[in-house]
């Protein structure tokens, strides 16, 4: 999909990563520097939302500070049992991404709930449903990473 | 922050139209943003885009065994790094999993991400024990963020 991108898509995605302006007309304002018209930059963001190239554009919160619990695990399945499995764990809202992942440890997923004490209980639930031990991988500490891809 | 969950609006004054829908004023939005940014519950404001539209399709999550002493002075080094877009420190489960340091490494094939994994481990040098990649070969769900009203 990234042919889809010219090189004024790939300027727009490396310089809007952050930084918006908190300004009257914001787009104006960057669109200025890249050399385009307000009305070239929103059409071409409109575009790659469209073409899911952005998964959006806005603020990006921090989950963890809105009062939310967070947490990594992981279940070691099966194979014949995985696409079994894979169902029953994505059937639980609480289950945000699940991935499958190349290790004995092959099913990785992350839990998002309100609060806390809602993680211990979609983890029983999980343990209960699928008769699986859950690995639980909280984060202890978070190292500071700058977030930015190159397009 | 409810108004903004599917993002800003894409229209040349995205504030005032985020005002008239929260019946406040355009100035009164912009500095209640200022002030989430400045407290870190926003991280940043702009593009957010999909690694596997942009083309990196490779995703590994690089495990690393390092002595609890020294984890959070070398994880800071190892976040520090361009290619790195997660890092974390998370508990060990003896015996079945001795990692302590995950970092999230994404290239456009496997060949970039292990070249990125030889990055940290000459980095880590002798004070990686052990370590492992762990690609993913399957999206199994991925929904976006819900915040409770």
């Amino acid at each position: 999909m990234a042919e889809l991108l010219d090189a004024t898509d790939r300027r727009i995605v490396n310089a809007l990563q952050g930084g918006f302006p908190l300004c009257d007309e914001p787009f104006r304002s960057v669109a200025e520097p890249l050399g385009l018209s307000e009305s070239e930059l929103l059409a071409r963001l409109r575009a790659m939302l469209a073409q899911g190239v952005l998964s959006r554009f806005g603020p990006m919160f921090q989950v963890e500070r809105l009062g939310g619990a967070h947490l990594l695990a992981a279940l070691a399945v099966a194979e014949a049992d995985f696409e079994r499995v894979a169902a029953l764990v994505n059937s639980l809202p609480e289950v945000a991404h699940n991935y499958r992942r190349e290790h004995a440890l092959n099913m990785w997923f992350v839990l998002a709930t309100e609060t806390p004490a809602a993680i211990a209980v979609a983890v029983a639930e999980l343990e209960r449903l699928t008769g699986l031990a859950v690995h639980a991988f909280p984060k202890e500490r978070e190292y500071f990473v700058e977030m930015r891809l190159q397009a | 922050m409810l108004a903004t969950q599917a993002g800003l609006p894409l229209v040349p004054k995205p504030y005032h139209a985020l005002a008239a829908e929260l019946g406040m004023s355009a100035a009164e939005v912009q500095r209640r943003l200022a002030k989430m940014l400045e407290s870190g519950l926003i991280r940043r404001i702009g593009a957010v885009p999909n690694h596997y539209a942009l083309g990196y399709t490779a995703n590994g999550m690089s495990v690393w065994d390092v002595a609890d002493d020294r984890v959070d002075a070398l994880g800071e080094r190892v976040g520090a790094l361009a290619f790195v877009t997660h890092c974390y420190r998370r508990p060990r489960q003896l015996p079945a999993w001795r990692y302590n340091l995950f970092a999230m490494v994404h290239g456009a094939h496997r060949a970039e991400v292990e070249a990125q994994v030889g990055r940290i481990a000459a980095l880590l040098g002798a004070d990686s024990r052990a370590h492992e990649v762990l690609y993913s070969t399957r999206i199994l769900k991925k929904t976006g963020l819900r915040l409770a009203g």
